[in-house]
C-alpha cells in the first residue's frame, strides 16, 4: 500500500490508530448483533449485557479522538496521513452513534418482552431483513476502512438505499398492523423504533464507506451524487 | 479559488543548469505568478535554491555556472547575455538564508541599495527607508535606532532589515531563499506575517524546507527533486491531494 515513513514511530502511531479502529468497530458489530438476539429470543440478561457494553464503546471513541489529537499536534500529517486522521475521527463518530443506535434496539428489546406481548405482530420477521442488510453494509464498511477498498465502498453506498427503501416498506406494513388492530399499537411502536435505528446503523455505515473515498481519493463526496455514476440502482 | 486575472510574472521554460558539468537544473517548465508566493520545496540538493538563483542571475557571481533556457520577465529572457543584470536585481530582490546586514548603520543599509539605482533627496531618502522599514514591520522597533549598527539587531530583526533593504528599491518580485530558518518562532512568525502583506505589492518565490511553512504562507507549491520539477499546483491541492506518489512521500515523510 503506502511506503513507509522516514519515522518508524510515526508508522507505528498511525499503525495502532488503525488497529484501534478496528478493534471499536468489531465492538460495536458485537454490539448491534447481540442487540438483534436480544430482540429476538428475549433474553434480557443479553440486552443489559449490550446497554452496559455502551461505556466501553464510548471509552474507545474519547481515547482514539485524544490519540489522533495528539498525532495532529506531534507529526503534523499532510496529503493522504491528514485524509486518514480525519475520517478516522469521523468514522469513530459513527461507530459511536452505532453503539447508540444498538443500545436504543436492546432498550426497545427489553421493554418490548418485560411487557410480554407480541400479538399478530411478528416483531422479528418484520426486522430480520433490513438488520442482516444493516450488518452486512457494517461489515464491509468496516472491511473497506480497514483495506482502504474503494470499490468496495462504492458498492456499499448503492446497498444503504436498499435498506432505507426496506425501511419504508417496513413503516407501511406495521402502520397497516396498527389500523387493523390497535392492541398491536405498543409492539408495532417497539418494532418501528427497532428498524429506525437499524435505518440509521445503515446511514452511519455509509458515511464510514464515504470517508473510505475520502482517504483513497481525495474526495469528499457527501452530499452529492458521486456513487450514482457507478451504479444502475434505481433511487 | 478566485483564479481568473492569475498572471504569471516569471515564465521559466526548459531551463538547465550546470555546476561545470555537474547538471543542476532539468528542463524546468514553470510560471511564477503574479502577487502569489511560490514556495519550492523539496530535500536538499533538489535543485530549489538554484532555481531561485536563476531568477535573478544570481549564479553570475560564480564562474562555470550557467543557465540554459528561458526565463522570460518583462518580454525579454534575463539569461541572454546583454542584460542590464543590476537592473535586474533591483526588481527580482533577494533574501538568503542567514541574515546579511551590511556593517553600517540601519538607515544605511537601507539607502546604500537605493544610492545605487537613484539618486534621491535627503528628506525623500528619509522618506523612503522609512517606508522600507514600515513596508518589513521593523519601524517601530528600530525608529530610534537609525544610526546603530545593523549589526547590533537581533536576527529575527537583522532578516527583516534584509528585507526592508530588498523592498526599498521598489523591486516586482522578491526572491527569499529559507528565510526564516535562522530564526525563532515568534520570528518566523513574524516574517510570515510579513510575506502575507508584502503579497499585495510583490511577487514572491520562497524556498523553504519547513513544509508547514510552505503551505502555510504560499498559494503555489512546487516540489523538486534531483533537478526535476515534480510537481507544480495550488498549494491547498498539493498539501491535501498531491497528483505525484513522489510528492505526496515528500510532504508526508516518507523519504529516503
Amino acid at each position: 500500500m503506502n511506503s513507509e515513513h522516514s519515522s518508524k514511530q510515526y508508522d507505528q502511531d498511525l499503525e495502532a490508530i488503525r488497529s484501534r479502529v478496528l478493534l471499536m468497530g468489531g465492538l460495536v458489530e458485537k454490539q448491534f448483533r447481540d442487540a438483534m438476539t436480544s430482540f429476538r429470543t428475549g433474553d434480557l440478561a443479553l440486552a443489559e449485557q449490550v446497554i452496559a457494553g455502551d461505556v466501553d464503546v464510548n471509552r474507545l471513541e474519547v481515547t482514539l479522538d485524544d490519540t489522533c489529537s495528539q498525532l495532529i499536534v506531534k507529526r503534523q500529517p499532510a496529503a493522504n496521513d491528514l485524509r486518514t486522521v480525519m475520517a478516522t475521527i469521523k468514522c469513530i463518530t459513527d461507530l459511536e452513534r452505532i453503539g447508540d443506535e444498538a443500545t436504543k434496539i436492546a432498550r426497545t428489546a427489553k421493554n418490548f418482552h418485560e411487557r410480554g406481548m407480541s400479538g399478530e405482530l411478528n416483531h422479528f420477521e418484520t426486522v430480520r431483513v433490513i438488520g442482516e442488510r444493516a450488518a452486512e453494509l457494517l461489515h464491509d464498511a468496516l472491511d473497506a476502512f480497514a483495506r482502504l477498498d474503494k470499490n468496495q465502498a462504492i458498492r456499499m453506498i448503492g446497498q444503504d438505499r436498499v435498506v432505507d427503501h426496506e425501511f419504508r416498506t417496513i413503516v407501511r406494513n406495521v402502520i397497516t398492523f396498527m389500523m387493523e388492530d390497535p392492541r398491536t399499537i405498543s409492539a408495532a411502536l417497539d418494532t418501528l423504533w427497532v428498524a429506525k435505528a437499524i435505518e440509521r446503523i445503515g446511514d452511519h455505515s455509509k458515511n464510514i464507506a464515504e470517508y473510505v473515498i475520502y482517504v483513497v481519493e481525495g474526495k469528499d463526496i457527501r452530499h452529492t451524487d458521486y456513487a450514482a455514476g457507478f451504479l444502475d440502482l434505481p433511487g | 479559488m478566485t483564479t481568473p486575472t492569475i498572471q504569471p510574472t516569471i515564465q521559466i521554460s526548459a531551463l538547465n543548469f550546470f555546476y561545470g558539468a555537474f547538471q543542476g537544473l532539468k528542463n524546468v517548465n514553470l510560471d511564477v505568478h503574479e502577487k502569489k508566493v511560490t514556495a519550492f520545496i523539496g530535500p536538499s540538493g533538489c535543485g530549489k535554491s538554484t532555481l531561485l538563483r536563476t531568477m535573478n542571475r544570481m549564479y553570475d557571481l560564480y564562474p562555470g555556472q550557467r543557465a540554459e533556457g528561458k526565463i522570460m520577465y518583462r518580454g525579454e529572457n534575463i539569461l541572454d547575455a546583454g542584460q542590464d543584470v543590476n537592473m535586474l536585481r533591483a526588481k527580482v530582490g533577494m533574501v538568503f538564508q542567514k541574515p546579511t546586514p551590511f556593517p553600517m548603520t540601519v538607515y544605511d543599509n537601507i539607502a546604500f541599495g537605493v544610492r545605487l539605482y537613484e539618486d534621491l533627496p535627503k528628506g525623500e531618502m528619509d522618506e523612503r527607508v522609512e517606508w522600507a522599514l514600515n513596508k518589513a514591520a521593523l519601524w517601530g522597533e528600530v525608529k530610534d535606532k537609525l544610526n546603530k549598527s545593523g549589526l547590533s539587531l537581533s536576527g529575527g530583526q537583522q532578516q527583516r532589515l534584509c528585507i526592508a533593504r530588498g523592498v526599498a528599491v521598489k523591486p516586482e518580485v522578491m526572491l527569499l531563499d529559507e528565510p526564516t530558518s535562522a530564526l525563532d518562532p515568534i520570528s518566523t512568525a513574524r516574517i510570515e506575517e510579513l510575506i502575507h502583506e508584502l503579497k499585495q505589492d510583490y511577487t514572491i518565490a520562497i524556498v523553504t524546507h519547513n513544509m508547514q511553512q510552505a503551505a502555510r504562507v504560499s498559494d503555489f507549491t512546487a516540489y523538486m527533486y534531483l533537478g526535476e520539477l515534480v510537481e507544480f499546483g495550488l498549494t491547498d491541492q498539493i498539501f491535501m491531494n498531491p497528483a505525484r506518489k513522489e510528492t505526496q512521500d515528500y510532504i508526508t515523510g516518507r523519504f529516503g
